[in-house]
């Protein structure tokens, strides 16, 4: 810790801060005052594009649609914890002492995301076009 | 310590992994319609070996493993000789709650597991990110036993209030955590100790403390974050609010002594004010909040409170025999409340039908047993001598007064007076004359996994109230372990 001194460094950031809200600011007030208004009844209505409302927007989605993003976001961030693996896979001797450890370590890992794509495959996850009345 | 011998440090946890991977690969297999009950006996048979394992874990030298995360001492050992415990009996209720109505339980038997080995890394974790990560699987897990019912609308109710606000909290504890590191530049708890107090401490290693505070406030329902309690515990299944009242309190119960007497003692000055409002509120709180409850889940979700409260107080006290009276206190509570919860998920079944205090008028005339038991646990929540609650009591408000706590110790004092109502009011219940009633008609007899279940918790209440002495003797020296890391450091708490 540098001390007091330290925070200094951070002022280049204030600045930026300060400067991107002033000018979202002074933009929205300088339009208010130099624009006109009128306001015709169009103007004043709730903002719509265009088409008329149609329907409810609070519907239900057949459950399958978050299954899949979830399984999305499953696999992607197990693959994603890979990539670390890999970068540091040449010194992972060094540090942990043993010759195979991040070896071993990542089969175990890929171990566990096999035993729940295995899951999800039997339970009929991935088969989404079938149809269920309830998954 | 070779590389592969430092699995025996994490024994339960891997053997209760290994479980709910089986059981994971085995439910899918099964056919649909067939019994889930083997996989149930599967995960008990998983759950005894963890016991097993952590009790032969105490022969093991205290000591860390793979690098420094993670510690087995007396402290670790109770806590997850307590954990396991917990998860066996709600097997077996769940086994003997489920047999006639249930689906997916080969989901719920292993995510109990699971559970556990998040609560079991919780208390043996020496390194807070570890913690975060033991606190993440455990809630994971029981946010989604809590939405086991899910064609009944309190039960996905319940969930995601508990999810919203339980992943709140978990933010709050990681941001905690995170404050920490930068006051510090660490997240080992012992490291976090010495760099403490060798310098002033830092202002973000107190905001820090009370982000952490939070976040475990939250997991033990502790004023003033406890709202969620009695939502969550009405719309779950029974079986699993006995377990999430009990064990990841323990757990997080374990969590906060470890931070606070090995990590932060140098910032004592600060957390002990705040647990002492924390004590007194949730005392009274859920005392009073108890007392106008129809429903029986509702009425021990404040008790749930009022019990945090208690176990707070031990904290306050600021000395071994504090620990070891909290550590005791976590032990007695679960035992009892896990009972009283047996014989609610037996006599409700897994889509509760038992649910009003008055629902339960005559059980003790229609089954003995039942009546007899939920009477016992009863009694011991009220705290009568020759029952855990009152030894856990007793030994909490006297290290409380041997540190010279004496306005807690009364405000403690008068709510046990409080809560004598309304524990009363099920027990007058459960022994009044029997009306004619369909639900108690409805109660299926005692099966052999129940019996055990209530073997287990009547047994351990009794061991508790009667002869306390080697739990004791095991609480002490799981504290004395946490004050032998205090006083590694240059300032240990008064």
């Amino acid at each position: 810790m540098q001390g007091a001194n330290y925070f200094w460094n951070y002022v280049p950031l204030l600045l930026q801060i300060l400067a991107a809200a002033g000018l979202g600011a002074g933009m929205i007030t300088a339009s208010w005052f130099l624009g006109r208004h009128r306001n015709t009844k169009a103007k004043l209505d709730a903002y719509e594009c265009g088409v008329p409302v149609e329907g409810d927007a609070r519907g239900r989605f057949s459950v399958r649609f978050y299954m899949v993003a979830m399984l999305f976001i499953l696999f992607d961030v197990e693959a994603v914890f890979m990539l670390p693996w890999a970068v540091i896979y040449r010194e992972l001797p060094k540090i942990s002492g043993s010759r195979l450890f991040g070896f071993w370590e990542m089969l175990v890992y890929l171990g566990f995301v096999l035993v729940g794509f295995f899951y999800i495959w039997k339970k009929g996850i991935l088969d989404w076009s079938a149809d269920k009345g309830d998954l | 310590m070779t590389d592969v011998a430092q699995v025996f440090r994490i024994l339960p946890e891997v053997i209760l992994t290994i479980t709910g991977v089986l059981i994971m690969l085995g439910e899918p297999l099964l056919a649909k319609n067939a019994s889930r009950k083997p996989l149930g006996w599967l995960a008990v048979l998983g759950t005894l070996a963890a016991l097993f394992a952590s009790f032969w874990q105490l022969q093991l030298p205290a000591g860390t493993a793979y690098f420094g995360t993670v510690q087995t001492d007396a402290f670790s050992v109770f806590f997850h000789v307590l954990i396991a415990g917990i998860v066996l009996v709600t097997l077996l209720v769940t086994l003997d709650a489920a047999g006639r109505d249930a689906e997916s339980l080969g989901e719920l038997f292993a995510l109990m597991c699971f559970g556990a080995v998040g609560m079991m890394l919780m208390s043996c974790a020496t390194e807070l990110l570890l913690v975060f990560v033991g606190l993440e699987i455990s809630s994971i897990s029981t946010y989604i036993m809590a939405a086991f019912r899910r064609k009944s609308a309190k039960g996905p109710e319940s969930a995601i209030k508990y999810f919203l606000l339980g992943s709140f909290a978990t933010a709050f504890f990681l941001y905690g955590i995170a404050l920490i590191f930068g006051a510090t530049g660490t997240t080992d708890i012992p490291q976090i100790a010495g760099l403490l107090s060798t310098s002033q401490v830092p202002v973000f290693g107190v905001i820090g403390m009370a982000m952490i505070l939070i976040g475990i406030g939250f997991k033990v329902s502790a004023v003033p974050f406890q709202v969620w309690a009695p939502d969550v515990y009405e719309g779950a299944p029974s079986p699993v609010v006995g377990l999430m009242s009990t064990a990841p309190k323990a757990a997080a119960f374990a969590v906060l002594l470890r931070v606070l007497y090995t990590a932060l003692p140098a910032l004592h000055s600060h957390w002990q004010p705040l647990i002492w409002w924390m004590a007194a509120l949730s005392m009274t709180f859920g005392n009073l909040g108890a007392l106008r409850q129809q429903n029986i889940k509702r009425m021990l979700a404040y008790s749930s409170i009022a019990h945090a409260g208690y176990l707070l107080v031990a904290f306050t006290a600021l000395s071994p025999d504090g620990i070891a009276a909290a550590s005791f206190y976590a032990a007695s509570y679960a035992v009892m409340n896990v009972g009283a919860f047996a014989v609610i998920s037996h006599a409700g079944g897994m889509d509760d039908r038992l649910t009003l205090i008055q629902d339960y008028r005559g059980l003790a005339y229609r089954s003995p047993l039942l009546g007899g038991a939920l009477a016992f646990f009863l009694i011991s929540l009220i705290g009568i001598p020759f029952t855990g609650g009152f030894f856990g009591k007793f030994y909490v408000f006297a290290s409380a007064l041997h540190s010279g706590l004496v306005w807690l110790t009364i405000i403690g004092l008068v709510n046990s007076g409080i809560a004598v109502y309304y524990y009363l009011r099920p027990l007058v219940s459960v022994y009044s004359k029997p009306v004619h009633s369909d639900l108690l008609d409805g109660i299926p007899r005692v099966t052999v996994p129940l019996m055990f279940a209530l073997l287990i918790t009547i047994a351990g209440t009794l061991i508790l109230g009667i002869v306390p002495g080697r739990v004791l003797a095991l609480a002490k020296a799981g504290a004395l372990t946490l004050q032998s890391t205090v006083s590694d450091t240059t300032t240990a708490v008064k």
